[in-house]
């Protein structure tokens, strides 16, 4: 009977409105709706889609205390191996993983676990905070935590749980990492990113900010002060370049240059705060993620008349998600798809003026097992634009491998670390998030600070490397 | 916080700034920076350390009057604050035995030498100084510097005080009498470009300071980028200091005029809400 209750949307602002401001674009599910989306959940005695969540969490426990309006109960089933779900609930590509593996998929549309973990979060966070909790420091072992990004704060929360000792090095002023430097404020609100790490000091873990690890301190440097262990989660911090011709023009930016400007140094609000950011009237954002997906929608709301996403594959092979794709078209971004930009053009003074493309089609799938795209000859056009946003990938943030020596690496840069453990070429060292994977998904690398802190936990305990 | 335990103008547009930050005092190199932000809306401003204290747990910072946030650094008094500082961020300087140093600042670029002349020196080598200004109210630290020196070069543009040549002219008139094994160049791009354009010919090696926009200063973000030998290269973690005979100094004039237009609303933006507080006429 429960398939009859239709899959429930969230409220959003509208298009038209949406893109004059920076507030958040889905309005969360109030508590009627959320209470009918909970009762679509069929409570599966195994349920399958535990097993697509990178973190484990209860979700047909927390569901059915939604359904009986019973909320407190509902955060904490998912606190309980998920610290940072008011995030997760917005930001998780949740129709990949849980609601990917829900039951209901197969014949109708999968509960909205996503917008319900979101509803329960900011439920608590608004109407119901729950109780400061302590936690004794049982264990009397200091463990140093490298990035405050979402692999970070996860181990921290985990590991002073147990009762250690957790102090977190974050290279910014601010703690968050991608969450607040990359994700937009209409995708994720830092206030929101700010409550979540509240919790964890209120617990007691000790956060340094503009401490660069790697530079002014290497890991041996911290371990001799005590540390019995280091969990290194300095994330994917190093943008990758089209390296083409006039990619050093004025006007041309990496999305993660963009997006610090406009999300941790509020650009937008210049010049009540001090940094400038160039607003571009046609602007051009190159490639098809979600971090070029939060470029093209935080120029728009900076007041360009025209902002394009160029891809050179099409549509179906964009690894942006979905819904934000959706967004994006919703408010009227101009998706040049199967386009590869060759040479930015300047004007005298070194100014961005243009771009020239070349059009693609598909051939034969490559290794990522997508079609690849193939320029066709003598197709070149030119793209007037006075801003280019760069947001073809990371690479991961080099400065502690440079000074850790001991510390084994891939070519491609990234820490090597056992999949289970997280454990790294280095006794007492651990690893995890964008800095072993390569860049990737914030679920994947909270999922990974948990594993990191259950293997910390051990290895402190037992001894064994 | 760091509290700001002295803070002055040393000369017309050049503010001297002593502030507490221990971490950085103990473990700064020379050539090293920091990026700081002075309140909760500041903009992160990247600034060489000039010198450190790391018994007081103090450093001293240089920094030039030119745009909004350093005129509001102009205002702040002893036992104000700063809210952030992040360091010390960037490789140091290479300092070991050269032989003969000549450490070549003008304007500002003056400040970031006095650490490096120090360690040179405690290196063994001979350090010839030579700084330059654009006249005699802009020249900073000759005597501090000239305390440290072997020997101590000092011009101005328009020969207000010490010789009148550029600095170009200067080294030119130290290289004939001595040879020189290696040039340490800060100061204005301008600057930096003509000096090392001359070494080239002469085939002295030549170390510049580049002082590129910045925002996080670990390499995460890419507006620092700079083109040394055909390359891309960060300046914060890749730098500060490159080969001088490698640098592209035209692209990274260019850039750093990026935001030209928005220093001045900021700027402007500033005066505007001093002069309704009263700020300036306090001074």
């Amino acid at each position: 009977m429960k398939d009859r209750i239709p899959r429930q949307k969230m409220s959003e602002q509208l298009p038209s409105e949406r893109v004059k401001n920076f507030n958040e674009v889905p309005k969360g599910f109030s508590e009627e709706t959320a209470i009918l989306e909970a009762e679509r959940c069929i409570q599966c005695k195994k349920p399958t889609c535990v097993e697509g969540c990178p973190v484990g969490i209860d979700i047909p426990g927390f569901i059915k205390a939604i359904k009986e309006k019973q909320y407190t109960d509902a955060i904490k089933i998912i606190k309980t191996t998920n610290s940072l779900p008011a995030v997760c609930g917005r930001v998780c590509p949740q129709e990949t993983q849980c609601e990917e593996r829900c039951v209901l998929k197969k014949k109708f549309e999968p509960v909205a676990i996503g917008s319900l973990e979101r509803f329960a979060a900011d439920w608590e966070r608004e109407k119901q905070p729950l109780p400061k909790e302590t936690f004794p420091s049982t264990k009397k072992k200091k463990i140093a935590i490298v990035g405050s990004g979402p692999a970070g704060l996860t181990a921290a929360g985990e590991l002073r749980r147990k009762g250690y000792d957790v102090t977190i090095f974050e290279a910014l002023h601010s703690p968050g990492g991608v969450l607040v430097y990359g994700i937009p404020e209409f995708r994720l609100p830092k206030a929101i990113v700010q409550y979540e790490i509240d919790q964890l000091t209120n617990m007691g873990v000790e956060l340094v900010l503009n401490r660069v690890v790697g530079i002014s301190e290497t890991i041996d440097e911290i371990m001799d002060k005590g540390y019995s262990a280091v969990f290194i989660g300095s994330g994917a911090g190093l943008p990758l370049f089209l390296n083409i011709p006039g990619e050093n023009l004025l006007g041309v930016y990496a999305a993660n240059e963009y997006l610090t400007r406009a999300n941790l140094m509020k650009a937008y609000r210049f010049p009540e705060y001090d940094t400038p950011i160039i607003k571009g009237k046609n602007v051009a954002v190159f490639g098809g993620g979600n971090v070029a997906m939060d470029s093209a929608r935080t120029a728009l709301r900076l007041g360009a008349d025209k902002v394009s996403i160029v891809y050179r594959r099409s549509r179906a092979e964009m690894p942006a998600r979905e819904e934000e794709i959706h967004h994006a078209e919703q408010e009227g971004i101009n998706f040049e798809l199967l386009s590869n930009p060759l040479k930015f053009i300047g004007d005298k003074d070194g100014r961005l003026c243009g771009v020239e493309c070349q059009r693609m089609e598909l051939g034969e799938p490559d290794a990522s097992g997508r079609r690849s795209p193939v320029p066709i000859k003598g197709s070149e056009y030119i793209l007037d634009i006075d801003l280019a946003i760069v947001s073809i990938g990371n690479a991961p943030n080099p400065i502690i491998q440079r000074t850790s020596p001991g510390i084994a690496t891939t070519k491609k840069g990234t820490i090597v670390a056992d999949p289970e453990t997280m454990k790294t070429s280095k006794r007492g060292v651990f690893a995890g998030g964008d800095i072993v994977s390569g860049a990737a998904t914030v679920i994947l690398a909270m999922g990974a600070g948990r594993k990191a802190a259950l293997a910390i936990d051990e290895y402190l305990t037992t001894g064994n490397w | 916080m760091h509290k700001i335990i002295q803070n002055e103008m040393i000369s017309a547009n050049v503010g001297r700034m002593v502030v507490e930050a221990a971490y950085v005092a103990e473990k700064r190199k020379a050539g090293q920076f920091i990026i700081l932000r002075i309140d909760e809306k500041g903009e992160r401003v990247p600034l060489t350390i000039a010198d450190a204290d790391p018994s007081k747990g103090t450093i001293t910072l240089f920094y030039q009057v030119v745009g909004k946030s350093t005129r509001h650094m102009s205002t702040l008094k002893a036992g104000d604050s700063l809210r952030d500082i992040a360091g010390p961020l960037g490789h140091p300087t290479e300092i070991k035995k050269y032989g003969t140093v000549a450490c070549v600042g003008g304007g500002i670029g003056v400040a970031p030498l006095y650490p490096i002349v120090g360690a040179m020196r405690k290196a063994g080598n001979r350090v010839v100084v030579i700084i330059g200004a654009r006249n005699k109210d802009l020249l900073i630290l000759e005597k501090e510097l000239g305390a440290i020196a072997d020997e101590i070069v000092t011009c101005t543009d328009d020969g207000s005080y010490g010789k009148k040549a550029f600095v170009t002219e200067a080294l030119a008139e130290v290289q004939s009498k001595e040879k020189i094994d290696l040039v340490v160049a800060i100061g204005p791009v301008p600057m930096m470009r003509a000096l090392s354009r001359q070494t080239e010919k002469d085939g002295i090696k030549t170390m510049v300071s580049l002082n590129s926009i910045m925002i996080d200063g670990t390499g995460m973000c890419g507006g620092c980028r700079v083109t040394v030998n055909g390359e891309r290269k960060f300046t914060c973690v890749d730098g500060p200091e490159f080969d001088g005979h490698k640098v592209d100094f035209d692209e990274l004039m260019a850039r750093l005029g990026t935001y030209k237009s928005s220093e001045k609303t900021s700027s402007d933006e500033f005066d505007h809400t001093c002069k309704l507080k009263g700020v300036f006429n306090e001074r």
